[in-house]
């Protein structure tokens, strides 16, 4: 036959453009692009029933309570001495608190300690003691309660960017894994959420 | 010579969608990549908080959510509008939050167990109350990894 010197037809592959328009189609009905971001925290484990319920004590100078009125309304310092602050204030408020620069009687102790670097070496590093507690009543917005979360967030991220900076010369979020590890160990995000308190309904 | 091409009577060759194909492909691999599956729909309709420090979620197969909000507006005739707490794909209580968070671990190997989240996406006009009581819950159940769902801000 005449066809047999000729070689195989190609396929046509004008149709080609229409299955990868399909597939594309199809992928962008069904997936989402959006990343989920947040605030990261830990929940304190629940007291086992059968033991004795003990008070964790915290002495009054090492925290630092924060309240969030129903209305919105932000009232922060150490036990005894809070007072209404505005919510731009917090981050200094809790930075101020939890570094306490003049070693101040009011202000939380501090711990020495020495934690070894990736590298071997030792760094010692005093360990703030202080603890933010943060309280709401019921009928709190969540909205407000993020924007304190955040604000406290804020607060030792800036501490940790500090601290950072002084041992390794770069922001906390910039450092190799291991050295983040360990910033992290120096500088405890320590944000306790108490459960909630029913001042006001 | 004789396969001269002839001028003038043909206007501009049609342009060569041979490669099209290919740019298609490449759309579609980067979709492909960069989007996840939709896995679960939605029956309450929520407006995220705002946040400044966020952080991403790293690994989203040891992430389970729990949603709070106004039920949808296809859901309000039937359920009203006072917020709901929605678990995989029904609305739940929070006596629920404990069995959706074994059924949860157990679809998690073994070493992934301690590492998983929770991610708590509540409307931004919740109140605390109902926060508070899945937050006592899941203490309750033992998951006590969270993350405050809260979309990215530029600042105040």
């Amino acid at each position: 036959m005449a066809t047999d010197k000729r070689k195989v037809q190609e396929i046509n592959a004008g149709s080609m453009a229409d299955i990868a328009f399909l597939l594309l189609i199809f992928f962008l009905v069904a997936t989402t692009m959006n990343v989920d971001t947040g605030l990261a925290r830990m929940l304190p484990p629940i007291p086992p029933e059968n033991q004795q319920q003990e008070e964790i004590k915290v002495k009054e100078r090492n925290l630092f309570l924060v309240l969030i009125s129903g209305s919105g309304n932000i009232m922060a310092g150490t036990p005894g001495k809070q007072e209404v602050i505005d919510l731009r204030q917090l981050t200094a408020k809790t930075k101020e608190f939890i570094l306490n620069a003049t070693d101040s009687e009011d202000m939380p102790e501090k711990e020495d300690k020495e934690i070894e670097l990736p590298d071997g070496s030792k760094w010692a590093y005093q360990e703030s003691k202080g603890v933010v507690s943060l309280q709401t009543t019921r009928d709190t917005g969540y909205q407000s309660y993020i924007m304190v979360q955040n604000e406290l967030t804020r607060a030792f991220n800036e501490l940790r960017d500090e601290a950072a900076m002084k041992k390794f010369g770069a922001k906390f979020e910039d450092l190799p894994k291991e050295q983040r590890d360990v910033v992290a160990k120096v500088v405890p995000q320590k944000i306790s959420e108490a459960e909630p308190r029913n001042i006001k309904k | 010579m004789a396969v001269m091409k002839k001028k003038g009577n043909k206007g501009l060759p049609p342009i060569s969608t041979a490669s099209l194909p290919d740019v298609i492909f490449m759309i579609l691999f980067f979709f492909m990549v960069s989007t996840t599956m939709r896995d679960q729909e939605l029956l309450v309709r929520y407006k995220l908080p705002e946040a400044t420090e966020v952080q991403k979620l790293e690994k989203k197969s040891l992430v389970s959510y729990i949603h709070i909000g106004q039920p949808s507006l296809a859901m309000q005739a039937k359920f009203g509008t006072a917020p709901r707490i929605q678990l995989n794909d029904s609305y739940k209580t929070t006596k629920d939050i404990l069995d959706f968070v074994a059924a949860e671990r157990d679809k998690l190997s073994e070493a992934d167990r301690a590492s998983m989240t929770i991610c708590l996406k509540a409307d931004q006009t919740t109140k605390m109350g109902v926060v508070t009581d899945v937050k006592q819950e899941l203490r309750r159940a033992n998951a006590l990894k969270i993350s405050y769902a809260a979309s990215k801000s530029l600042g105040y």
